[in-house]
């Protein structure tokens, strides 16, 4: 038996001590790490991520510079623990030199502090939009090409306003650090265009019951602004409908998104007519646009129209790529020439021209849309106006904007 | 009360080495030589952080397998001092943050975490199996959602961000090796107060207790009680790992405490097995090493699919973990021997 019992032994040593060696990643390709939401209440989201950052890579063949690209998936469930602990294992076991990611607002503000603990890794934003991911504190190596969720709203505030005619407007939003952007981006326009906003109702990710929030909406409003995303904009508006919700909606980017629209129920007669506005229009008709839903439809899973995920991953992937393109793929200097390259890039997107500020913050064109019915019964966001060139302090004078406060439930405020 | 019962029964006078035990020395002197052979990432991330799920596992099967009560509330318990931590220490999301030092703080985060895992105790052992699950679940379920929301006190969905692990001698207890070896130090203890407790006369009685709380009663011992105080050290031991938890992650909101994180360390002591308390340890290795690695197998849309079905496996092989599948090899290799000797 002792016989048995020592051979044993040493098997477990032995597995024991050449598993880490195993484990050492050896590659010459350039690995790139992809962190998305492949689990939690932003799953969806998550996969049409990965398909817009795939759709970038199949663009140009999956090659940079003649060097091979492999992506290598990291997943969180949207919290910011879990996007820390993947991030750690795509650049402490992986090795991946370049991250693209996160997906949501609190995982990217996690992601920046991170960020300044590894400054030989560049990492370019997926579609968090938090807007301290880069406005307050930022990281060196933290890049965002896809603009934040304030830059988003621009255009929808004066356009409820002087438009539509609201005057009144209640929020309903989720409770973290995007949400709280988002509205920022809309009340910094509504309520200097002269608009009232008498209540706010910040609700947990993964609500269910919206009764007590839809009770809480007062009579006299002339719309409802909602930014919710995912699961938890399905079931508020199922349940707004139900209730007999009569007063209009305004969207958040990813209230309208394609990731809602596709859903099944009866969610069509709420949602026709809802302005929004975000970083895609579905109508777009521009060829670049074209092409790209073109390229995005060949992945498999793919929705009719990309969702702004998928667009935001296909940026900064688009990005991570040009500039490997440009430096001939060269990493060896803790990537701090690729990091230069990055920050000057300035490029044609299916969506316009994208190019950063000194914050490492995109500058881009944003749409201002409203649902309507497509051709074939699907629901679309279509283009309304082209607010050219956002930049992160809607064009209002950088110490002028940051004396506004950091977004909060509290700020903005004009009841 | 417990002070007199935790008293160990004089023993003889033994070697201490052979007390110990081979086995012990073995893995005491391997683990102490992992630093030696492994990366960064291995040795926290795969290494810390098995230890810390490893004493977050044992303070359930300690619960579990001596007291015969299974508590969904241990991550809260965990959570408790993780909070204290972020409260009463510093941090940089410009809420609390009284700044007291490491020494003061740790000290009152386990004493909050125990407190309260007594006080949940209390509450629960009022109830039996099925019930003890649904009131711990209600529990975690409960202090999960309550911090979420509340923004004075937790700071709601963020929660607390730059918790730093302390500066002892200049040694920076968040670098790989000295955190891998705080965090060693603390199982160990952990590991070897349980043993120890089991064998006393306060482990024995509790575990007399589990068998048959009604006789126990009618011998004249305090079942309550006796209940009570295994959730309080149970909460010491969740409150320690919670400590090094914060220190690990630099971080703490309540997706640390979610119901997922709860069921997480059930899973883990059910893996391991829960009739020796080496059992939660090797079932955090065998949890953390699938959870992290599972993505490279089989791609991201399935990956959770492949643990399940791994954990599946093992509980439908051997109820009693991987310890049962130990014992079980064990056996048949003794059999073997006997064979080979006739």
């Amino acid at each position: 038996m002792r016989i048995h019992r020592r051979t044993l032994l040493a098997l477990a040593l032995a597995t024991g001590l050449t598993a880490p060696a195993m484990a050492v990643a050896q590659a010459e390709d350039i690995k790139i790490g992809v962190l998305a939401t492949f689990e939690g209440a932003f799953t969806v989201l998550g996969e049409d991520g990965e398909r817009g950052a795939l759709t970038a890579l199949d663009e140009v063949g999956g090659m940079a510079a003649g060097n091979k690209i492999v992506v290598v998936r990291g997943s969180s469930d949207a919290s910011p623990d879990s996007a820390i602990r993947a991030a750690r294992k795509l650049v402490e076991q992986d090795g991946v030199k370049i991250l693209v990611g996160p997906l949501s607002g609190d995982e990217g503000i996690a992601v920046k502090d991170y960020a300044k603990t590894q400054p030989g890794v560049t990492f370019i934003n997926g579609s968090s939009a938090a807007q301290d991911t880069t406005l307050r504190d930022p990281a060196e190596n933290f890049f965002r090409f896809s603009t934040d969720g304030a830059q988003w709203m621009a255009g929808l505030g004066t356009y409820a306003y002087n438009e539509k005619g609201y005057k009144n407007v209640a929020v309903v939003a989720e409770d973290y650090s995007f949400p709280y952007t988002q509205v920022f981006g809309f009340m910094a326009e509504f309520c200097k265009a002269g608009g009232k906003v008498p209540s706010k109702s910040w609700v947990p990710i993964g609500n269910k019951d919206y009764s007590s929030v839809i009770a809480a909406i007062p009579d006299d409003v002339d719309a409802v602004y909602v930014a919710l995303g995912g699961a938890d904009a399905v079931n508020f508006l199922t349940q707004f409908q139900q209730s007999g919700g009569e007063a209009p909606l305004i969207g958040g980017s990813i209230t309208v998104d394609q990731t809602v629209l596709t859903s099944k129920g009866r969610l069509r007669d709420v949602l026709i007519g809802t302005p929004a506005a975000g970083p895609t229009a579905d109508t777009n008709d521009t060829p670049e646009w074209n092409a790209f839903v073109e390229a995005y439809k060949k992945q498999e899973g793919a929705f009719p129209s990309p969702s702004l995920f998928a667009h935001a991953y296909y940026i900064g992937m688009k990005a991570a790529l040009l500039a490997l393109e440009e430096t001939g793929g060269k990493l060896d200097d803790d990537g701090a020439n690729f990091r230069k390259v990055l920050s000057s890039l300035s490029f044609e997107t299916p969506t316009g021209k994208v190019s950063l500020d000194k914050n490492r913050n995109a500058i881009a064109d944003i749409y201002l849309t409203e649902v309507t019915e497509g051709p074939d019964g699907n629901l679309l966001n279509k283009l309304i106006k082209v607010v050219p060139q956002v930049n992160q302090t809607l064009g209002i004078d950088e110490a002028e904007f940051l004396a506004l406060g950091a977004v909060s439930r509290e700020n903005p405020s004009c009841p | 009360m417990n002070a007199d019962v935790t008293q160990n029964p004089a023993t003889p006078a033994r070697n201490l080495l052979a007390r110990i035990g081979t086995g012990h020395l073995v893995l005491a002197a391997l683990l102490l030589a992992y630093p030696l052979v492994s990366s960064d990432f291995f040795l926290t991330q795969i290494g810390g952080y098995s230890l810390i799920f490893g004493m977050l596992a044992l303070s359930l099967s300690l619960l579990a397998g001596y007291g015969g009560m299974v508590s969904l509330a241990q991550i809260s318990f965990a959570g408790v001092a993780g909070y204290t931590v972020a409260i009463f220490g510093e941090n940089n999301s410009n809420i609390l943050g009284f700044g007291w030092p490491w020494w003061l703080v740790m000290p009152l985060a386990l004493f909050f975490a125990a407190t309260s895992s007594a006080l949940i105790g209390w509450v629960s052992v009022r109830t039996e199996g099925i019930y003890t699950i649904m009131i711990t679940l209600a529990v975690a379920t409960a202090a999960f959602y309550f911090v979420r929301q509340n923004y004075t006190l937790f700071n709601g969905f963020p929660g607390y961000t730059g918790l730093r692990a302390p500066i002892v001698f200049g040694v920076n207890f968040r670098d790989p090796v000295p955190f891998y070896y705080m965090c060693l130090v603390a199982a160990t203890l952990s590991y070897a107060a349980v043993l120890y407790a089991a064998r006393s006369t306060f482990g024995l009685t509790l575990q007399a207790i589990r068998d048959n709380p009604r006789r126990m009663r009618a011998i004249g011992f305090d079942v309550t009680a006796h209940k009570v105080v295994a959730w309080f050290y149970a909460g010491l031991i969740a409150g320690l790992a919670g400590v090094l938890l914060v220190w690990f992650n630099g971080r703490i909101s309540p997706g640390t405490i979610n119901v997922a994180a709860a069921i997480n360390v059930l899973i883990i002591a059910v893996i391991g097995g829960l009739k020796h308390p080496i059992g939660p340890f090797v079932g955090a290795v065998m949890v953390v090493l699938m959870q992290t690695f599972a993505i490279d197998i089989v791609g991201a849309e399935r990956f959770n699919t492949l643990i399940g079905v791994f954990f599946l496996a093992i509980v439908f092989f051997s109820p009693d973990g991987i310890l049962g599948l130990w014992g079980q090899l064990r056996q048949r290799l003794a059999q073997e021997d006997l064979r080979s000797r006739q």
